[in-house]
């Protein structure tokens, strides 16, 4: 395991060091992500210029949504989104290099592709977390601290297990990438909101048939202590299971898409 | 070692390919790329894998390599299952393919062989010591901290060499290694192999299109064709039988009849040019373009050596 960490650590930093031959435009990237962050954060505080609150959620609350949203989608988007590079390697057969080494496909896709620039958005969601959180009038028990915590893990896993199944579908030379990006991006943008502000129906399709409320929505209701619209509170507990189901779907389709690769001609 | 290092029996694989057919009704059809292959190879051998293209020689290293699974049939590498056990496998394998690097593209060779390292676990010492004597062999040593994208395609196969052979593999698969090469590399490729093969014992399976690799490298060969073995034996016996065959290409001045030679014969005419197939044993091509010149005005000419597609046409045609 710390072997593998040291690996994770070199590869990434000879990634890194790969795209720093390429100083302006890396510069350039990291600069407008950052711009980009900000602006979007933007579109909140405009609402809240005009409304004192949003389906009843305030500011701060709406914030720690968002925050929490973007820590673990960004967490996801750093760590495990080079897994979209899977089918352009496919169909350049460069994906094959990868399977004659001695480390898993996954993890060599994620260190070969990271991108450093990506961390970038990361940052903003932390910064909002932390902005939200000294603004909330929340008593910080361990329970809350902790489910917080499992909170940004579990939708970290949520959107990882996303991104690695739409790669793994991709092998089939089926083009998946939108209908992924609809989840992965599409998830995070509706659940910087409180799933409040949306039609009951849209409501219980965020809650029951996609996971995206489990990214923060559910246990939010308990760590701001609200009640819930959809009025399950037992839900508020459930974020790290629905992340477990997910992942191990995930797996699932990952391995079957690998036993089923058929590599490209020569 | 109690057995063969590389076992196929029998080894099927099959491409299930949808073609439209309408508007929306598909129709699926088979495609047996490998078609029930049985070969087997020794540890510390130099087997080379020929065919045309589309014959099955790229399926089949895949399959050997772990990376396809077979349809049917039993496989073994180095007594293992290959696509079970890949992970296991990669470290005791090598792989190179001739047209994709495996190196990393922005960073200098150094690293690249630095990363491996790791990768796959090698000793320090014996990386070292590996590296040296790589370098020296495929003379790297001022390439060493150039980027892998400046380099120069026969640069860069020197540097996949290296990266394959570093953590002491058992068995090297190399798919077309001298595929867009200049004489120069090929040469620098074959002796290394060659050197690899005599001094470490390490077992190399590699396809090529290129008979002169064979030549130099490769006591034995095994000819594919259409997912087929359809020779599994000397490379000695095939070129008895077929390698002692030239063709003299000649231009004349003008068109003519086709030209009647001792020792040669016509087999194709176009406009002003011909073709004269003869036996290198039993003349030479001087003697030949002597005996052209005497009777027609010659303006160019050449000598062509039968290629893989003319070898295998020829053994399907009149068999070995």
């Amino acid at each position: 395991m710390a072997e593998l960490a040291a690996i994770y650590v070199r590869l990434v930093g000879a990634r890194i060091r790969g795209d720093l031959q390429y100083r302006t435009s890396f510069v350039l990237f990291i600069t407008s992500q950052f711009l980009v962050a900000f602006l979007d954060f933007l579109a909140i505080a405009i609402i809240f210029s005009h409304v004192p609150r949003l389906a009843g959620w305030s500011l701060a609350e709406v914030m720690f949504l968002y925050g929490a949203t973007n820590v673990s989608f960004n967490l996801a988007d750093v760590f495990i989104s080079p897994v979209e590079t899977l089918p352009g390697r496919v169909r350049m057969g460069t994906f094959d290099a990868l399977l004659t080494r001695p480390l898993g496909p996954l993890f060599q896709l994620a260190t070969e592709e990271f991108a450093l620039r990506r961390v970038g958005k990361l940052i903003q969601g932390v910064v909002i977390l932390v902005l939200a959180i000294t603004r909330l009038h929340v008593e910080w028990t361990a329970a809350r601290v902790g489910l917080t915590a499992v909170m940004l893990i579990a939708g970290a896993v949520i959107f990882s297990a996303i991104w690695i199944a739409t790669a793994a579908l991709n092998i089939f030379t089926v083009e998946t990438t939108q209908f992924g990006n609809a989840f992965t991006y599409g998830g995070n943008f509706l659940s910087q909101y409180p799933i409040d502000v949306y039609g009951v129906w849209l409501r219980r399709v965020f809650a029951y048939l996609l996971p995206i409320a489990f990214v923060n929505y559910f246990p939010a209701l308990y760590i701001l202590g609200r009640e819930s619209s959809l009025g399950v509170l037992a839900l508020r507990f459930a974020s790290p299971f629905v992340a477990l189901a997910t992942a191990l779907v995930a797996a699932a389709i990952w391995r079957f898409a690998i036993r089923h690769y058929r590599s490209t001609g020569s | 070692m109690t057995g063969p290092l590389i076992e196929l029996t029998d080894v099927e694989k099959t491409f299930v390919v949808r073609r439209r057919a309408g508007r929306l009704r598909r129709v699926r059809t088979e495609v047996p790329a490998v078609a029930g292959i049985s070969f087997s190879v020794p540890a510390g051998a130099m087997v080379g894998y020929i065919g045309p293209n589309g014959a099955g020689k790229s399926t089949t290293i895949k399959m050997l390599t772990g990376i396809l699974v077979p349809s049917g049939g039993a496989l073994r590498v180095a007594g293992v299952d290959p696509q079970r056990r890949r992970v296991e496998l990669a470290r005791r394998i090598g792989v190179v393919f001739g047209q994709r690097t495996q190196l990393w593209w922005d960073l200098p060779l150094r690293d690249s062989f630095e990363l491996l390292r790791h990768i796959y676990r090698v000793p320090a010492d014996r990386h070292r010591a590996n590296v040296n004597a790589f370098v020296e062999l495929l003379d790297l040593g001022a390439l060493l901290d150039t980027p892998v994208r400046q380099l120069s395609l026969g640069q860069r196969m020197r540097g996949d060499l290296t990266a394959a052979l570093l953590h002491d593999p058992e068995i090297v698969f190399l798919d077309e290694p001298t595929i867009g090469l200049d004489i120069v590399s090929k040469v620098a490729v074959r002796d290394f192999l060659a050197e690899i093969n005599r001094e470490r014992g390490t077992t190399v399976l590699l396809t090529t299109h290129d008979l002169a690799d064979i030549e130099r490298l490769c006591p034995r060969i095994l000819i594919i064709d259409h997912g087929r073995v359809i020779y599994d034996g000397l490379v000695d016996a095939v070129k008895e039988r077929l390698g002692g065959e030239r063709t003299l290409v000649v231009d004349l001045e003008e068109e003519a009849a086709p030209l009647d030679i001792a020792g040669a014969r016509v087999f194709r005419v176009e406009g002003r040019r011909q073709w004269l197939r003869f036996d290198r044993d039993e003349t030479t091509a001087a003697r030949l373009v002597a005996e052209v010149a005497a009777q027609a005005a010659l303006v160019d000419l050449a000598v062509e050596e039968p290629d893989i597609e003319e070898v295998v046409r020829r053994i399907y045609v009149e068999g070995m």
